[in-house]
């Protein structure tokens, strides 16, 4: 057959297209189960770096297993609405997770974060102690941020100074400032943002804020029995 | 091995370096070198890559259309990269989280189609095998000694291990952030290429 003829070449075109899909599609079948349990495991040591703990890939399921007691949906009133823990790790930013963890023998309350920086999405999680007011730690991830500028907010030099923040000021609710330098701060407790990565600086701040505003409520709730506790 | 396949393998490591002759893959050593072990892995990848759409091309050149031949280089190199990505992603989660983007550029170097063009339509799959190999590895040491430079300079470490004693930072020694940039490893990579033809005096251009 004539190798330049129009048959010849739309013939060679079409099978080597419909080998090459065949081939792919068997790759993806044959790996995916694997590599959805790497995003499993590795959704399961970002949310313990939001405690602090950063086991080694290997060891992050079981760490996770020990570390974290329950995790649970909540709605904007504060109520729990669902408890299968499962069902909660699986939650996407629609619903309104909660993991609780135990470090060093007090409770930590894990809050999941999802927002938008310069060029893609950018998420976290942000640890609160028992008090629901205080911030424990907190650990950002993003997808595709300019290295050296907006994605440092995935660096613990970003992380570290948002412990002991506080959330809460008089009873209300006014989330975190991620400040530029010079800035002047208003009531808010603030951290400093990056130089040179101000857009994803200020949507670490939405974040922050458009998250937890939906857990005000379970918030106060917490609050509200500390406060009986701290009564009796 | 007799002394022409030698050559083949050989050669890309030193006078038809790649990088440093051809000057082909330019872009990603650029990219992946602000430490050792992306470019290691980077450089792996490119070399299994390579090799295997070296051959695969070369078992298919006789039967390969002439008009669309560049199309069936592209569709064999595209789905050999989302092969490796595919398995770097079950079997080795994090560099494939850190390599990320960079996977998908393996389809844009300037080395693969070179390769395909150049040797792979003109001789044997044994041949092509070894000649992308040879310039995968080419390519890997290049990248490697960018890497080395950047990440000792850069981040005072080699391959995440601290190399630069505390000490030193005490009595104030700074890491150099220029290095961490992509320019960096452009003017590192235009120095190997000065040392690099000072050595070859033929390869100088007159």
């Amino acid at each position: 057959m004539d190798k330049n003829s129009n048959t010849y070449t739309f013939i060679y075109a079409s099978v080597m297209v419909i080998l090459v899909a065949a081939a792919l599609a068997y790759v993806n079948g044959a790996l995916k189960e694997k590599q959805n349990k790497n995003v499993e495991v590795d959704k399961m040591s970002q949310i313990l770096s939001s405690v602090n703990i950063r086991p080694a890939y290997s060891e992050a399921e079981a760490k996770y297993n020990e570390v974290i007691t329950a995790a649970y949906l909540v709605n904007e009133q504060g109520e729990v609405v669902s408890d299968n823990a499962k069902e909660a790790f699986a939650a996407d930013k629609t619903k309104l997770a909660v993991f609780e963890a135990t470090v060093d023998g007090s409770k930590k309350y894990i809050i999941p974060l999802y927002g938008a920086g310069l060029w893609g999405d950018i998420w976290g999680y942000v640890s609160l102690n028992d008090d629901a007011n205080t911030i424990y730690a907190a650990s950002f991830s993003h997808k595709g941020e300019t290295p050296g500028l907006g994605a440092e907010i995935a660096t613990e030099k970003f992380q570290e100074p948002f412990a002991g923040k506080q959330i809460f000021k008089d009873g209300k609710l006014l989330s975190l400032a991620v400040l530029k330098a010079g800035a002047v701060p208003d009531e808010r407790d603030y951290v400093d943002a990056i130089t040179g990565g101000t857009r994803t600086s200020e949507g670490v701040e939405k974040m922050l804020k458009n998250c937890l505003l939906q857990y005000e409520a379970f918030f106060k709730n917490i609050q509200a029995k500390e406060e009986e506790v701290s009564h009796e | 091995m007799n002394k022409e396949r030698k050559e083949v393998l050989l050669s890309p490591l030193d006078k038809k370096n790649p990088v440093l002759v051809l000057v082909l893959g330019i872009c990603s050593s650029l990219a992946v070198t602000a430490q050792i072990k992306p470019a290691l892995v980077m450089g792996i990848s490119v070399t299994v890559v390579v090799a295997f759409s070296n051959v695969i091309i070369s078992l298919l050149r006789n039967t390969i259309p002439n008009r669309i031949r560049i199309i069936v280089q592209l569709v064999v190199v595209a789905a050999l990269v989302i092969i490796v990505e595919q398995i770097l992603k079950a079997y080795s989660y994090e560099v494939w989280g850190q390599l990320s983007v960079y996977i998908g550029l393996i389809i844009t170097n300037c080395i693969l189609m070179g390769r395909l063009e150049a040797f792979a339509l003109g001789n044997g799959p044994w041949d092509s095998f070894l000649d992308g190999i040879g310039n995968g590895l080419g390519y890997t040491i290049i990248l490697v000694i960018i890497a080395f430079v950047r990440e000792l300079f850069g981040s005072g470490s080699l391959l995440g291990f601290q190399i630069i004693p505390q000490s030193f930072y005490d009595a104030g020694y700074v890491n150099n952030g220029l290095m961490i940039m992509p320019p960096m490893a452009l003017i590192v990579v235009g120095c190997i290429i000065w040392v690099h033809r000072s050595m070859h005096k033929d390869l100088q251009e007159k």
